[in-house]
């Protein structure tokens, strides 16, 4: 009961009970309905059956390229997606209305026709691969092109978290730490850059999330060999296609809990750094 | 004259329903949008005339496995037009949507017309590929849709089985054959036109693998003098199996429709069309008229001959763990 009271008393609305009702059932319909009814299809397996599914090695190799690359994908984003951010709030040039825009196309353009861009650039034929193809880089139908495909569709996620955050530290608090001698990179990286890591983190997560599920515009620019360029979404597809639906929800079932697994950890982090940031304050 | 076009336009539909025809849907694989979209309009013509019923016909395309597998998924298909009949047999191990003995149906175990695996290479032919032994050399890239997703693929991977163990014995002997082929491929599409796009458009891999009538395809339309055509010293038979899916002609009340769909890739006409279309036509008269022309003499095998039927071939070299597989974890 007194639990109860505090729960309400942070509110002046009423209602409590009926919002988190209506939360509790959006939620079991468009979310865990779903993923249960993954857990329950590879249930169909038995243990051992499961177990030698995804551990096969061609699964082993296409968790690794998967999670590694859409890893590297959201680490690069973090960086240029900071700098992005930072251009765009602090200073005003010709044209940044159009560049702010920019920003969201990879969120709005159909995968697929990202994938087939991608590719058509990054081909030996292409525009970019014909030049990087005599040094003897090879992007297209190689795992580097799969990195690229993951970082271009992450690269909204940092923006947009990161920039609301630096919207609202105001110049001032660098003008500040100027006046009290810091210098350019004490007053990056002991003013700014902890308000900015829980945004950031925030950003990092969301771009890896969004990458580790990415289908569409990967298999166009993936080459989508076996061991070597082969996501494990496609290899969920592959198996749905040979008609092997409890094998491919057992490879849905272990990306689900690995990124479960490594969204807790990330956002864990971010709790951490927020409330070390916040006590220092 | 625009105004009767669209006076015309409003009047169609309601007159459609009025005579009882309704839209049937095909569900095919990759590479026939081309033949369709042509023979569509001749048959709801020759169906107008012979019915009086004014009908649509809308056609989805995808790599044949994924396609076969969305019929059996729900997608209410009224026809389904397939180049392996394991993907239709599906259809019947699962949901029971076609009876059985569905391949006893129509003539030539309901595959109206046949195709089979060549070579497409670049003008000149550089790499002097002329048979199988060609491709598995190092070196050499080839281009071959992914035989775990494409009847495409699983065609070009067969293929090169049969000629492993006509040439060299089987077992382990085409096994070796296969796999040092397949190291030559760089790219694995997951259909077949997937596969041309890599080779024509993004100028990857020195050899593409795929259905006759798709590189002639290639070379008539997609800047056909940068590219040759190579027939190997033997390839397999290709053959394109066609179905009314029952269960779902039943319950949209199209299976006459559908079934007349199917007669008519049998009748002069269809056949004619499918010379046409480099798909090679069982009418022995229409196949003796375009050979000359169209068909290269090739030896050819089929699956049943040498793999023992669909269900061998599936089991020992697509399913997991099969010899596919092993080419690439081993």
């Amino acid at each position: 009961m007194a639990i109860a009271r505090t729960w309400k008393s942070h509110s002046v609305l009423p209602g409590f009970g009926l919002a988190l009702g209506f939360t509790i059932l959006y939620l079991s319909l468009i979310v865990l309905i779903p993923l249960s009814a993954t857990f329950i299809k590879s249930a169909e397996l038995s243990l051992g059956e499961f177990w030698a599914v995804v551990t096969a090695p061609r699964a082993l190799a296409s968790y690794r390229l998967s999670f590694g690359a859409a890893a590297i994908g959201a680490l690069l984003n973090a960086g240029f997606g900071l700098l992005t951010a930072w251009i765009l709030v602090r200073y005003t040039f010709p044209g940044k209305r159009l560049v702010d825009a920019f920003v969201d196309l990879p969120f709005a353009l159909p995968t697929a026709v990202a994938g087939i861009a991608l590719t058509a650039v990054y081909a030996p034929n292409g525009w970019l691969g014909q030049w990087l193809e005599p040094l003897g880089i090879k992007v297209a139908f190689t795992p580097l092109g799969v990195v690229v495909a993951l970082t271009f569709i992450g690269l909204p996620f940092v923006v947009r978290t990161v920039q609301p955050v630096l919207e609202d530290l105001e110049a001032e608090i660098e003008e500040a730490a100027a006046c009290l001698g810091a210098n350019r990179w004490q007053t990056f990286a002991r003013v700014l850059l902890p308000a900015l890591w829980p945004a950031l983190i925030t950003g990092f997560a969301l771009a890896f999330a969004r990458a580790v599920g990415e289908y569409g515009s990967v298999v166009f620019i993936a080459g989508n060999m076996p061991m070597i360029s082969e996501i494990s979404p496609l290899l969920i597809i592959t198996k749905l296609e040979q008609h092997e639906y409890a094998g491919a929800t057992a490879i849905a079932v272990v990306m689900l809990v690995a990124s479960f697994a490594l969204l807790l950890v990330i956002n864990s982090l971010q709790w951490w750094v927020s409330h070390r940031h916040g006590r220092k304050q | 004259m625009l105004r009767n076009l669209l006076l015309a336009t409003l009047l169609i539909p309601p007159l459609a329903y009025a005579d009882g025809g309704k839209p049937i849907l095909n569900v095919s694989y990759d590479v026939t949008r081309e033949f369709f979209k042509e023979y569509n309009p001749k048959f709801v013509n020759y169906w107008q005339q012979k019915s009086g019923q004014t009908i649509t016909i809308n056609q989805s395309h995808g790599g044949s496995s994924k396609q076969a597998r969305a019929v059996a998924d729900g997608l209410e298909a009224d026809v389904i037009t397939m180049n392996q009949p394991g993907d239709i047999d599906i259809l019947y191990q699962r949901g029971k949507l076609l009876p059985k003995d569905w391949q006893k149906r129509l003539p030539h175990a309901s595959s109206p017309f046949t195709s089979t695996t060549v070579f497409l290479v670049r003008k000149g032919n550089p790499k002097k590929i002329k048979d199988w032994d060609d491709l598995a050399k190092p070196g050499v890239s080839v281009v071959i849709p992914n035989p775990k997703t494409s009847g495409n693929g699983k065609y070009s991977y067969l293929a090169a089985w049969g000629y492993a163990e006509k040439k060299y014995g089987g077992g382990d002997k085409a096994r070796d054959f296969v796999t040092k082929l397949f190291r030559n491929v760089p790219v694995l599409d997951t259909g077949g036109r997937g596969a041309t796009t890599t080779f024509v458009q993004r100028g990857i891999g020195d050899a593409l693998l795929t259905f006759e009538n798709e590189v002639q395809l290639i070379k008539n339309e997609l800047g056909g003098s940068d590219f040759e055509v190579v027939y190997p010293s033997v390839s397999v038979l290709v053959e394109a199996p066609v179905a009314v899916v029952d269960k779902y002609a039943d319950k949209h009340g199209t299976r006459a429709t559908a079934q007349a769909y199917l007669e008519y890739l049998y009748s002069d006409e269809g056949q004619e069309l499918a010379a046409k279309h480099y798909y090679r036509p069982r009418n022995e008269k229409v196949f003796a008229k375009y050979a000359a022309e169209r068909f290269p003499d090739i030896a050819l095998f089929s699956v049943d001959e040498v793999f023992g039927g669909w269900d061998k071939a599936q089991k020992i070299h697509f399913d997991n763990g099969g010899t596919f597989d092993q080419i690439y974890t081993k």
